[in-house]
């Protein structure tokens, strides 16, 4: 009996030691891992199903052959709404196929019903309600933009909305630039 | 130059936290009276050092010095003064500072306030606060000095996130780390009394007011906070159940089951060893909340940046801390015999059921919150535990403990009898089906909310009942009974105005989580939308410019079968250096419940606008029942047996406690 009472003193203990193996778990999750390595790795093999009141989503293998940017977005993301103006002007312009990853809905309707009252700048649109395939991309938070080569390569990530600045200064030249690669890499091979 | 002279001065309070932490220790040991002595003026001095760096910050942020990396990220020459002030904990280095501020002004308090302590007690407590500060000290200078340079010095900052220029943010963060620090205190001197091996009710009654006091603090920081998401964040509600949330309610629910413990402890000598335990839980759990708000292991749509290093270091210290004491607690823990018996139906028991629903409860919202964590550790998929697990568990763990509470002070010491207490609070429970009768007449049959109106009544008046008995109301003469009133000493007061205030506080979160009406529409200037017996007349948008930002204010007129009541202007707004819009709500607050409007986007090109009206019953009361708990926990922390009749570190049994029956 009272050995057993002895014991009871360490059960707070034990209890803690295996929340610490979940926290020390945690930290090596989302910390370091995710959000810089994906840098010219190939996209993650996925396929995205299509959102509600569409047929098609997209695949992996749909972003090969041409520069695409792949935009992580959400109608609870305010960011979103105010990025998206811009991704809608860049849709009039025809300069880059978008593609879109609806991230985490709380209501399958509610992206398409985003989309719908304020226009769909997105060349395909895929679902992703559970985060995988935010989790494999490695997004921290939405909106967040990828540019992808015609190789299927991530060549840059932006955090936070576009605007014209940052499309002028960064990812304007840097998809320009992997136009040019993609142009030579036909003439060679 | 002030910042190099801010920085020297938190790394020689790094050195003297060192001294502090070890040097009286070992006195203590030895009970060598020299070696103890060094702990009050080393916390004295180690509060100076931090004040001086804290002001060091705060001069930088005021006269935005842009040569500091955390001022530039942070500040902006355009922003209103205030949130400059308030710009220097908005951040996390700045906040850290001001953990480390606090907690070592609690410390100085008790080398300057406690000299009616036991000289081994107070050098223990002491050399443990400094170990928890030395900690924070390491964790700040190496991966988080608020004082970094940056080079070249830009021309201009980036502004504090405007969410953040808020009033109510401003004053919430000082107000929960008073109370997560102001734990440590009890922590201290719990992992003290376990390095004696002595807990008495001398003890006791030491811990408490600074429990009473953080508890305060925390009530009211968390109100605060909610207070903000109720009026900044636009959708009207109050409460989100979001990681970082719970991470200030779990230490809260410890501290609670902590604060009512230490009560057997300090009047019955009883529950001696869970109330250390309890003491060590809640402050764990605060640095818990620091761990998971800090690290970015949960995500929140409050998160700072990600940072490892930092979420490594504040694991390292969680270890630290809380492994440490909590195998100290395993090794010393079974020797604080308790041999006082009770009944479980006895004060004791009653208390006792509080901690058990309150730690259970505790224990409940870390794993809803824990839980993803963990899901996704063992291979799940990535999932969030929202608001309907919450309500699930929490809610129906409650109810047992807010019906018992009408009961429990009512009870006596030792061993009681249930029956002649249920027969006093009859009127309670007449009150309760009464007024559930009456609101399911008026407002139907929604159970959550027939339920929070039969507990909240049951709770108020049986809680008015138990004052009225103490003063024998009806029993002896009027004028007996107010002799009696002024004669019932502050502790009780408290009780029964936090008891009470609680009552409030569920009758306010059942009417604005039940019972709100909301209405998103799109309107043209002119039209009107009727709600809840307002009309709401949208009188069209005006273009604005404030000190940093842009807005689109548009103008309501609400009248009442056709007599005006008020007239709102939420607001639209673009922080113009962040980019960042943001919803200014609308509020107009009575009684019965408040107004609340947002103005959204503009739809279409004819000047028609998506607007949200919202009317939210009984918000006043949550705001109002959370400042009764405040003020009971102040008027409890002022009663005379704090404050005159010094501790005495005897084993005085309780003299007559029961017969005065004081809280």
């Amino acid at each position: 009996m009272k050995s057993m009472n002895r014991t009871l003193f360490y059960v707070p203990l034990a209890i803690f030691l295996v929340m610490v193996v979940y926290f020390a778990f945690g930290l090596t999750r989302d910390a370091r891992v995710l959000p810089s390595v994906l840098i010219n790795k190939p996209v993650p093999p996925l396929v995205l199903k299509p959102i509600e009141g569409s047929v098609r989503g997209f695949s992996t293998d749909d972003l090969k052959n041409q520069v695409t940017l792949v935009n992580v977005f959400g109608s609870w993301c305010i960011a979103c709404k105010v990025e998206h103006p811009f991704l809608m002007e860049l849709k009039k312009s025809n300069v880059v196929p978008i593609y879109g990853i609806d991230w985490r809905e709380v209501n399958r309707k509610d992206g398409p019903a985003w989309l719908k009252r304020f226009g769909d700048p997105y060349t395909r649109i895929g679902d992703d309600p559970k985060s995988k395939a935010a989790i494999a991309f490695g997004v921290t938070g939405a909106p967040e933009t990828f540019i992808v080569d015609h190789r299927g390569i991530i060549r840059y990530k932006h955090t936070g909305p576009l605007n014209y600045e940052i499309w002028r200064s960064t990812i304007g030249p840097i998809v320009d630039q992997l136009r040019r690669d993609q142009v030579k890499a036909k003439g060679t091979s | 130059m002030i910042a190099e002279a801010g920085h020297y001065a938190l790394t020689l309070a790094l050195f003297i936290a060192i001294v502090q932490a070890t040097v009286p220790l070992i006195g203590a040991h030895k009970n060598d009276s020299f070696w103890m002595s060094f702990a009050q003026p080393a916390a004295i001095l180690q509060f100076l050092l931090v004040a001086f760096a804290f002001g060091c910050l705060t001069i930088a942020f005021v006269t935005s010095d842009f040569s500091l990396a955390v001022v530039v990220h942070n500040s902006h020459t355009a922003k209103p003064l205030i949130f400059k002030i308030s710009g220097v904990w908005g951040n996390h280095e700045g906040s850290m500072l001001l953990w480390v501020l606090i907690l070592s002004l609690f410390g100085a308090l008790v080398a300057l306030f406690g000299n009616n302590l036991p000289p081994g007690l107070r050098s223990r407590a002491l050399a443990v606060q400094a170990m928890i500060a030395v900690g924070f000290y390491l964790f700040m200078l190496l991966t988080s000095n608020p004082f970094e340079r940056i080079i070249p010095p830009p021309a201009n900052g980036q502004d504090l996130n405007p969410l953040l220029q808020d009033f109510g943010l401003a004053i919430h963060p000082p107000m929960l780390y008073l109370g997560y620090v102001g734990f440590s205190m009890a922590f201290s001197f719990a992992i003290a009394a376990l390095i004696e091996g002595r807990v008495d009710a001398a003890w006791a009654r030491w811990v408490r007011p600074w429990t009473l006091l953080a508890w305060c603090f925390l009530s009211g920081g968390i109100a605060l906070g909610s207070w903000w998401a109720y009026y900044e964040l636009g959708w009207g509600g109050f409460w989100f159940w979001d990681p970082v949330e719970n991470a200030s309610f779990i230490p809260w629910l410890s501290g609670t089951a902590l604060l009512h413990s230490s009560i057997v402890v300090e009047k019955r000598d009883a529950l001696k060893g869970w109330t250390i335990f309890l003491a060590i839980v809640t402050f764990s759990l605060s640095l818990l909340g620091t761990f998971l708000v800090r690290s970015g292991v949960l995500t929140s749509v409050h998160s700072f940046a990600t940072d490892p290093s930092r979420g490594v270091f504040i694991l390292a210290l969680l270890v630290i801390v809380t492994g440490g004491s909590l195998a100290l607690f395993a090794w010393r823990g079974p020797g604080l015999k308790s041999d006082v018996l009770f009944q479980p139906i006895s004060r004791e028991g009653g208390l006792l059921f509080n901690n058990l629903v309150m730690t259970t409860a505790a224990a409940t919202v870390l794993l809803g919150t824990l839980y993803p964590l963990m899901l996704e550790a063992m291979g799940g998929g990535k999932v969030s535990v929202g608001a309907p697990f919450f309500n699930a568990t929490f809610v129906p763990l409650m109810v047992p403990m807010l019906i018992a509470m009408a009961a429990g002070p009512m009870l006596t010491w030792k061993r009681s009898d249930l029956k002649p207490v249920l027969n006093r609070l009859w009127i309670a429970f007449i009150a309760a089906i009464v007024l559930v009768l009456v609101v399911w007449q008026i407002q139907g049959g929604a159970v959550f909310g027939l339920i929070g109106t039969g507990i909240a009544t049951w709770l108020f008046v049986g809680t008015m009942v138990q004052l009225g008995e103490r003063i024998h109301l009806f029993r002896v003469p009027l004028g007996d009974s107010l002799r009696r009133l002024g004669r019932t000493p502050r502790a009780a007061w408290g009780m029964t105005l936090a008891h009470a205030g609680l009552a409030i506080t569920i009758a306010g979160i059942t009417g604005a989580g039940v019972w709100k009406v909301e209405s998103i529409q799109s309107l043209m200037p002119g039209q009107s939308v009727s709600l809840s017996g307002f009309d709401f007349k949208f009188q069209g948008v005006k273009q604005i410019q404030g000190p940093n930002y842009q807005a689109t204010r548009a103008t309501f007129t609400v009248t009442q079968d056709g007599k005006a009541v008020v007239t709102l202007h939420p607001e639209k707004r673009l922080y113009v250096v962040q980019n960042q819009p943001t919803t200014e709500a609308a509020i107009h607050s009575t009684i019965w419940g408040d107004l609340y409007a947002v103005i959204g986007d503009p739809e279409g090109t004819k000047g028609a606008y998506v607007t949200r009206l919202y009317f939210n019953p009984l918000v006043v009361w949550m705001w109002i029942g959370v400042m009764m708990m405040m003020l009971g926990a102040a008027m409890s922390l002022s009663d005379r047996r704090y404050r005159i009749g010094a501790p005495k570190r005897t084993r005085q049994r309780i003299e007559g406690a029961a017969a005065t029956s004081l809280k």
